[in-house]
């Protein structure tokens, strides 16, 4: 039982590999730096910039502005997280409703298809200003005339039809032979669907389901268009009152900040996804 | 490899050169503006300004043009005051109405900056130092009041003062000074709702979702008279600050144009010519009971 020792001339290799390495990531930062370096000298000294500067990144409208478009985020953040709750929820039960079988299901199937054809061809915009301004107008009793619970209601009618289509590819992409070795052991329709499909079906979906929540806290912010402030609307107000657009800066950069947890989350797990399919371990 | 450093040099040298051809070459503006700032008659030869498109005028608006500034949402056609404003400044610049274009511009393209697409924008703007930073005004050429319409059903609409107003749901448009009225001077108690258009806060009037909107005087009026005929007038409010507020043409930041606009405006308004136009298109714009 000797222990392993490496050989010379794997030493020699190690060090050569090593050394190379450190050269080409020597090279790509320096690179990296002249690049940065060429464009940023190349906008400072563009004729506009001094302009730019004080239209777009003003600290005085930087401070000036904060304020109001923190608060607007809050109406951002509260509408992503209700609406994407019950997003997820609808989205589940109209892709259930379209991979039912057997002809007596058909009007459920057809009424399930008919709405994520007409809402997801309908421009969210459109719904929007529908909801906010048609509703209110029917005058009926006992329905809110709030803009931000009838934009909330919009996001959920567009954004249900995308998720209900994602959900629906992941559960016809499990493999038949899954659904039929369920159901030769015994298990009827529903818990074939939840212990057996479901699971490897919503598994498989994660990433393109971030990305629409993702793309919705960016659409949350439509509801401004029945006269609730969120951030880029308390941006825009800003802008509008002293023609600097620094504060629209502010708003994007709030934005990201909303978005990267969530991005990194979409990538976490599908790394973990991969790992645990490439090992061929449990289905 | 021995390529990498080359390549990487090459790289460098043709991303700046890309900076370098991108930008664009500066129009001097600083002379312009210094030259612009001496308003002598031959700085403002009649037709011959530098304009845009040298021999006409482009003119700015946003479209819709809203009634009774504009008529018909056709800038064109001379009718409506602003529009009326609009070719009779042409003409005291030296250009007749067919050598005037109309361009549509919304309102964040007048204001961000550079290049224009107008000479100037008639837009219902209002003066302000702030905005000064970011373009050009020339003379007021109307004095604004800013007023409020409520439905004539509501309880709005016995406000007798703006302490009255408080307790209701107010709307106002993005980028007004009506906007400025409800957060500085009313100050109501719910979270006022803005809206991105007239036109949709004069639908969440109606529809209930708010109890009042402010807006200028004409417009209130226009709309009390025309388009909502079930609300009304409530009020107007007081000049809080010192001078009147006025609305300016708006023109790129150090226009070499702005002197000359200026001039014209001021002498429009010294000879009577915005009063008539006033006269003619905005008459029914009677007073209205200031709140106070």
């Amino acid at each position: 039982m000797t222990s392993y020792v490496k050989s010379e001339r794997q030493l020699a290799r190690e060090r050569y590999r090593r050394s190379r390495a450190i050269r080409s990531a020597g090279i790509a930062g320096a690179s990296s730096v002249v690049v940065a370096v060429a464009v940023v000298v190349g906008i400072l000294s563009s004729p506009g910039w001094p302009r730019v500067r004080e239209t777009f990144f003003s600290w005085e409208a930087a401070r000036a502005s904060f304020p109001s478009i923190i608060e607007g985020l809050w109406l951002n953040v509260r509408l992503l997280v209700v609406c994407g709750v019950l997003i997820l929820a609808f989205g589940m039960v109209l892709a259930l409703m379209r991979t039912l079988r057997g002809p007596v299901f058909f009007p459920l199937r057809a009424l399930a298809t008919g709405y994520t054809d007409l809402f997801r061809g309908l421009p969210l915009i459109i719904t929007l200003l529908l909801c906010i301004f048609g509703i209110p107008a029917l005058r009926l009793t006992g329905v809110t005339n709030d803009p931000i619970y009838l934009g909330g209601f919009a996001l959920v009618l567009t954004y249900s039809a995308y998720v209900a289509e994602v959900f629906r590819a992941g559960i016809e992409s499990v493999h038949p032979s899954q659904r039929a070795a369920a159901r030769s052991l015994g298990l009827n329709w529903r818990r074939t669907m939840r212990f057996v499909v479901l699971p490897q079906a919503v598994r498989r979906v994660v990433p393109p389901l971030l990305n629409d929540m993702v793309s919705l806290s960016k659409d949350t912010g439509l509801v401004s268009i029945g006269g609730a402030v969120d951030a880029v609307y308390a941006a825009q107000i800003y802008s509008g009152k002293t023609f600097n657009f620094t504060s629209y800066v502010i708003a994007g950069l709030l934005f990201i900040l909303l978005t990267i947890p969530l991005t990194r989350l979409t990538d976490w797990v599908t790394s973990r996804m991969n790992r645990r399919q490439s090992q061929g371990g449990v289905v | 490899m021995a390529l990498r450093p080359l390549s990487a040099a090459a790289l460098a040298l043709f991303v700046a050169l890309g900076a370098a051809a991108c930008a664009p070459a500066d129009e001097d503006t600083s002379t312009s503006a210094s030259a612009s700032s001496s308003s002598s008659a031959e700085a403002c030869a009649a037709g011959a300004l530098p304009t845009l498109k040298s021999g006409t005028l482009t003119i700015g608006t946003d479209k819709p043009a809203y009634e009774p500034w504009f008529s018909g949402d056709d800038p064109t056609n001379g009718k409506g005051y602003e529009s009326a404003v609009a070719y009779a400044v042409a003409e005291k610049l030296g250009y007749a109405k067919d050598k005037v274009s109309w361009v549509t511009v919304p309102f964040n393209s007048a204001i961000a900056p550079g290049k224009k697409s107008f000479d100037f924008d008639v837009n219902q703007v209002s003066i302000s130092d702030e905005r000064k930073n970011a373009v050009d005004f020339s003379s007021g050429y109307y004095d604004v009041r800013q007023a409020i319409i409520a439905l004539k059903s509501s309880p709005a609409a016995k406000a007798k003062s703006v302490a009255d107003l408080k307790g209701y749901k107010i709307g106002a448009q993005v980028g007004t000074t009506s906007l400025d009225v409800v957060q500085n001077v009313i100050k109501p108690t719910a979270k006022p709702s803005i809206y991105q258009k007239n036109d949709l806060a004069k639908a969440a009037l109606k529809n209930g979702q708010v109890d009042a909107i402010v807006v200028d005087l004409p417009t209130a009026f226009y709309i009390t008279g025309a388009e909502i005929t079930d609300a009304a007038v409530v009020g107007q409010f007081e000049n809080t600050v010192g001078t009147p507020e006025q609305f300016g043409l708006v023109l790129d930041k150090g226009s070499a144009l702005t002197s000359c606009v200026t001039s014209a405006t001021t002498a429009l308004s010294k000879d009577g010519t915005f009063a008539k136009i006033e006269q003619q298109w905005l008459s029914e714009a009677t007073n209205a009971p200031v709140l106070k």
